[in-house]
């Protein structure tokens, strides 16, 4: 029934776009054989969507409409097409697992049904490590994400031309290479899971910490990489390193409210309002945290989102257990050795043994690897404040804001570097 | 079935000399890996090349044909040999291309063909 008082659908068409594009998409590839019909007929079934909906409600399962609408719009216009052109061609011969009937069939109505795992074959499709991380991020965000082009572009700052073109690239390489449309065997799990997760997790901090633009946080891309992860968890509940990375996303999503000020202005861990943190995304995060450490089979994420569980432990900053914290860097460096996790290791050593000893690991840091990193700055900046040196830590905030594309992060180290008055 | 082009690529100019050490330890592989394909049906044709120095490229300009002696690309890396590949998909390519690599201990390009 048409409701006549409120146009409400728009917004419902909205949200369940959202919700069911990936879902939809994951579906109509493995049907059609092809992503780029599957996206146009995606595409035109919202549309169908969009005109009908207003007048008929919601149907219960907006998805299976959505899917089923698609599925035939796509048969039609593949019939109407008399021509039998080399797509057609293509989109038979190519992705269809050994199991997949021929997409004429009359089995096809069967297959239609939204199947969850289809959504985890998408997933390492777009991140296949045939793709460069680059394209992987685009390509998720667009097919899984439902995003629309010029949406990723405005998040990566890029222009519109160089993602669109950095999307047709990529469905074009994954397309004449014939890449198999299927979710990889265990043994083959150890080379294809960590691009997945890393592709999430680059979505999430893009959206945590926005590289330019006003607002320090970009919610859309966050809340996507956490639907993404939970996605991943749900289809994947046996892979400890899914779990951890959606416990450190959750966790890390806890703090967005204490993370700026009324102001607009950054907030540091140290000085957040922690009764301002999300406690239900707090609970949820620790309960993944102790499932991981039950299982006992630690990685990079786990160990990641354990540190975060140890912050979200302390009431105050000063109740942090950094000895604890310490620990966890140590297993967290010998699993991924990388100057990034020194220089965060190099931070919890300084706040459990002083700014000395901190700078002192600061130190073995080999020079140059994090020239151009600046938290690297920042972070020496803080200690050399703190260890006394404040001549040397306004050169190093000096050399941070020039690193710096972010004003929120801007505004915050020219007032912490003004704050060296008081040290000096 | 997809058919793809394995190329081995050589960052210098090297020596075609089955004698040396390192043909010795190679050349087994290779050997070894040639008869991996023939038994899974994959290997459609390959062969090792001649080193890049030995090339000629031809070009038809207004003024008829040219020759020049050397390879086409001016680059220090060059193809030392390629297999043409028959394999259901991507993931099976680059399995091959996998085995192609550690077999030649030098990096393995995988392109496909174009269809039909």
């Amino acid at each position: 029934m048409a409701d006549p008082t409120g146009p409400r659908v728009p917004e419902g068409l909205e949200e369940v776009f959202r919700r069911e594009a990936g879902r939809c998409t994951a579906t109509l590839v493995r049907v059609l054989g092809d992503i780029d019909l599957a996206e146009d007929a995606v595409a035109e079934a919202f549309t169908v969507a969009a005109r009908r909906w207003p007048e008929t409600g919601i149907p219960p399962n907006p998805g299976g409409w959505i899917t089923t609408t698609a599925r035939n719009r796509a048969i039609d216009r593949i019939r109407r097409e008399s021509s039998r052109d080399r797509r057609q061609q293509a989109a038979h011969a190519m992705m269809t697992t050994p199991d997949d009937p021929d997409p004429d069939g009359a089995a096809l109505d069967d297959l239609v049904e939204v199947i969850a795992d289809d959504q985890l074959r998408l997933m390492f499709l777009c991140c296949h490590p045939a793709l460069s991380t680059e394209a992987q991020v685009a390509l998720t965000l667009r097919l899984l994400g439902g995003l629309e082009t010029p949406e990723i572009a405005r998040a990566f700052l890029v222009p519109e031309v160089t993602m669109a073109q950095r999307i047709v690239r990529a469905k074009r390489k994954l397309r004449v290479n014939h890449a198999p449309y299927r979710i990889p065997d265990h043994a083959e799990l150890p080379d294809r899971l960590p691009s997945v997760l890393r592709t999430i997790y680059l979505v999430f901090t893009e959206g945590h910490t926005a590289t330019s633009g006003d607002d320090l946080t970009r919610t859309d891309l966050s809340g996507e990489a956490i639907r993404l992860a939970r996605v991943l968890v749900e289809l994947m509940p046996d892979e400890p390193e899914a779990v951890g990375l959606l416990a450190l996303l959750l966790l890390t999503e806890a703090r967005r409210p204490a993370r700026t000020a009324a102001d607009g202005t950054m907030v540091r861990l140290a000085d957040q309002d922690r009764s301002r943190w999300t406690r239900r995304l707090i609970e949820e995060g620790h309960a993944l945290v102790r499932a991981c450490v039950r299982r006992n089979q630690p990685g990079p994420y786990q160990v990641q989102a354990a540190i975060a569980a140890v912050h979200a432990d302390a009431p105050t900053a000063t109740d942090t257990d950094w000895g604890r914290i310490v620990a966890l860097y140590d297993i967290l460096i010998a699993l991924q050795p990388t100057a990034v996790v020194a220089l965060n290791r190099a931070v919890a050593i300084a706040e459990l043994r002083g700014p000395a000893e901190g700078l002192a690991a600061l130190g073995g840091i080999a020079d140059g690897l994090l020239e151009d990193y600046q938290p690297f700055h920042a972070t020496l900046a803080d200690l050399l404040a703190r260890a006394g040196r404040p001549a040397e830590a306004a050169s190093a905030y000096d050399r941070a804001l020039e690193l710096t594309t972010n004003p929120v992060e801007a505004t915050f180290l020219r007032s912490r570097q003004a704050a060296l008055g008081g040290v000096a | 079935m997809p058919q793809y082009l394995l190329s081995v690529w050589h960052d210098e100019e090297y020596v075609v000399d089955f004698t040396s050490e390192e043909m010795q330890r190679i050349g087994p592989k290779v050997g070894a890996l040639n008869e991996e394909m023939a038994a899974a049906g994959v290997e459609v044709f390959g062969g090792g090349l001649q080193p890049a120095s030995t090339a000629t490229v031809v070009r038809v300009g207004d003024a008829g044909t040219a020759m020049t002696d050397g390879p086409y690309a001016e680059s220090k890396e060059q193809m030392g040999g390629f297999w043409v590949i028959e394999c259901p998909d991507l993931d099976a390519a680059l399995a091959w291309a996998d085995k192609a690599a550690q077999a030649t201990e030098g990096p393995v390009e995988l392109r496909p063909f174009q269809d039909g």
